[in-house]
């Protein structure tokens, strides 16, 4: 790298590669679209009845129908209020515990084990015990979506407390920062980037326990749709609920990348345009 | 007045890093130690620093035990270790944390003035070469204004003209507050160009070997016969130290021409 580099040239290089601000986003959209227009294509000229896979004109359809009844929004918050009830509750706990199991040897010695054990535990198998402990109600549901979060957090929280570099913390230690002070100043950015990760990748794991929360039963929510969908036999309802998903989890991961990005300007990476995505 | 009063340094695993190093340094002296490689010289470094405490003896700083990071002594490391996070001018005024935010831009400005480098203020240290985040680094150690600043091999990673370049401009930086300077280095070029007296160290465990006062007036010529003298001296106690150190004697063989060769 030369000396003579300028603040400008991250952005300038960005421009280079030829995806601006909005061409970018565009991009991802052309597979999706170029697979629907060539179904519908395919419906529409009679090479398939569409029956067991409606052609997207119907799925849209669908969707305008459930908007219009108010029955998607219903579902859409039902599910969304649940992920993120669980996912909050995930990312709590399992941020506190990574942080301890991080910090301390002692705390991991005693904790880490254990938790290594019930990860190995498929989280599916705690439904039957949610559902008598808890109900089957909401808490059981938040319950198991909050496992689900925990895990990857817990994880991605540990490693990062325990990864971060002694050299920096010896820089800090120079300054006589205070305990609070070397958290505030050096654990926390220093841990910041693997958080995003492990957030992210929690929330993945949050809309996938979802479903499966929603399948133990529930009268309203995405997964409801699902379960609906199949005993009815309406493949456009369970599609129009996948779409839903697919949507929802982009978005609120999106929404994680975008809230977190200032902080993040500063990491030395290959690509920086992660937002644009 | 910097003092080591017979410091030592055990470590856990019973190695003896350190044994009986007895220094008085005066205000505005340069210290430079050399020595082979596991002869301490690190060691005794992060003792004076704080960083760790020795297992014998004390360090005095103005007359108070010096137990844990203090706020007159200062360090620059091989590695620049800036926060990747701060820009570079709050990476330069990271120290100034209790101060008011406008004094604390305005002595990280000048101290950014100091070491040439007010239009990367706002740069992230990526962005930065290897020279010039070690000069960020010497203006950070720098601007709390320290009575003693120490250095880890600050310039080995660095080629060979940005080192000498940057040892003329921390003699420059020196100059303005005239703390005591203590530096770590494996070049004995280096020590010759900055250091008042060199201290020798010998391995098993580290010792002081020898002293070498070197009274060459400043600036100082690379190329004159005076300092090839004074480069010499440092040479052969080196050699010496390390033939005494050596179990098996090869040492013995070494001509003179060898001696340059020691590291």
């Amino acid at each position: 790298m030369t000396a003579t580099a300028g603040p400008a040239t991250a952005e300038q290089k960005q421009r280079k590669s030829g995806l601006g601000r909005f061409t970018g986003p565009a991009l991802g959209l052309l597979l999706p679209l170029v697979l629907a227009a060539g179904w519908e294509l395919a419906v529409r000229a009679g090479w398939s009845n569409g029956r067991l896979v409606p052609p997207p004109s119907r799925v849209y359809e669908e969707f305008a129908e459930l908007a219009s009844t108010g029955e998607l929004q219903r579902h859409v918050v039902a599910t969304l209020l649940r992920v993120v009830a669980g996912f909050g509750l995930g990312t709590l706990v399992g941020t506190l515990l990574g942080a301890l199991a991080g910090y301390s040897t002692l705390v991991r010695r005693l904790i880490d084990p254990s938790l290594q054990g019930l990860r190995a535990v498929p989280s599916i198998a705690w439904i039957p015990l949610f559902i008598l402990w808890l109900g089957i109600f909401e808490t059981s549901k938040v319950a198991l979506i909050a496992v689900g979060v925990f895990f990857p957090i817990y994880l991605g929280v540990m490693g990062a407390v325990m990864s971060v570099d002694r050299k920096i913390v010896e820089v800090g230690r120079l300054f006589r920062l205070s305990g609070i002070g070397m958290v505030r100043r050096i654990l926390l950015p220093a841990v910041l980037p693997a958080y995003v990760i492990a957030l992210r990748s929690g929330l993945g794991l949050g809309w996938m326990f979802v479903i499966a929360a929603e399948f133990m039963g529930a009268s309203e929510g995405l997964g409801y749709l699902l379960i609906d969908g199949q005993q009815l036999g309406k493949t456009t309802e369970i599609i129009a609920a996948i779409v839903a998903f697919a949507v929802l989890g982009k978005l609120t991961d999106w929404l994680i990348v975008l809230i977190t990005a200032p902080f993040l300007r500063w990491e030395d990476r290959v690509r920086t345009a992660t937002v644009e995505d | 007045m910097l003092t080591l009063d017979h410091v030592g340094k055990t470590y856990p695993n019973g190695v003896r890093a350190l044994d009986g190093i007895t220094l008085d340094v005066k205000p505005a002296e340069i210290v430079a130690i050399v020595g082979g490689s596991g002869c301490g010289k690190s060691t005794l470094l992060r003792a004076i620093s704080g960083l760790d405490t020795p297992s014998q003896g004390r360090i005095l700083l103005d007359g108070e035990v010096v137990t844990q990071p203090h706020e007159k002594i200062g360090m620059i490391f091989q590695e620049p270790r800036l926060l990747p996070w701060l820009t570079v001018a709050d990476n330069v005024s990271f120290g100034l944390e209790h101060r008011p935010k406008r004094e604390r831009e305005g002595l990280a400005a000048a101290a950014l003035v100091r070491v040439g480098l007010t239009d990367k203020a706002k740069m992230w240290p990526r962005e930065l070469s290897g020279g010039q985040a070690q000069r960020v680094a010497i203006a950070r150690a720098l601007v709390p204004q320290p009575e003693v600043l120490l250095l880890d091999e600050p310039f080995s990673a660095l080629d060979a003209f940005t080192r000498a370049d940057l040892q003329d401009h921390l003699l420059d930086l020196w100059a303005d507050l005239r703390p005591i300077l203590i530096l770590v280095t494996h070049d004995v070029d280096e020590a010759v160009v900055l250091a008042d007296r060199i201290m020798v160290m010998r391995p098993q465990p580290g010792r002081i070997y020898e002293e070498i006062v070197s009274d060459l007036p400043r600036p100082r010529d690379r190329q004159s016969a005076a300092f090839d003298f004074v480069k010499r001296r440092v040479l052969a106690a080196l050699d010496r130290s390390l033939a005494k150190a050596a179990t098996i004697d090869d040492t013995q063989t070494k001509s003179s021409e060898g001696a340059a060769l020691w590291w």
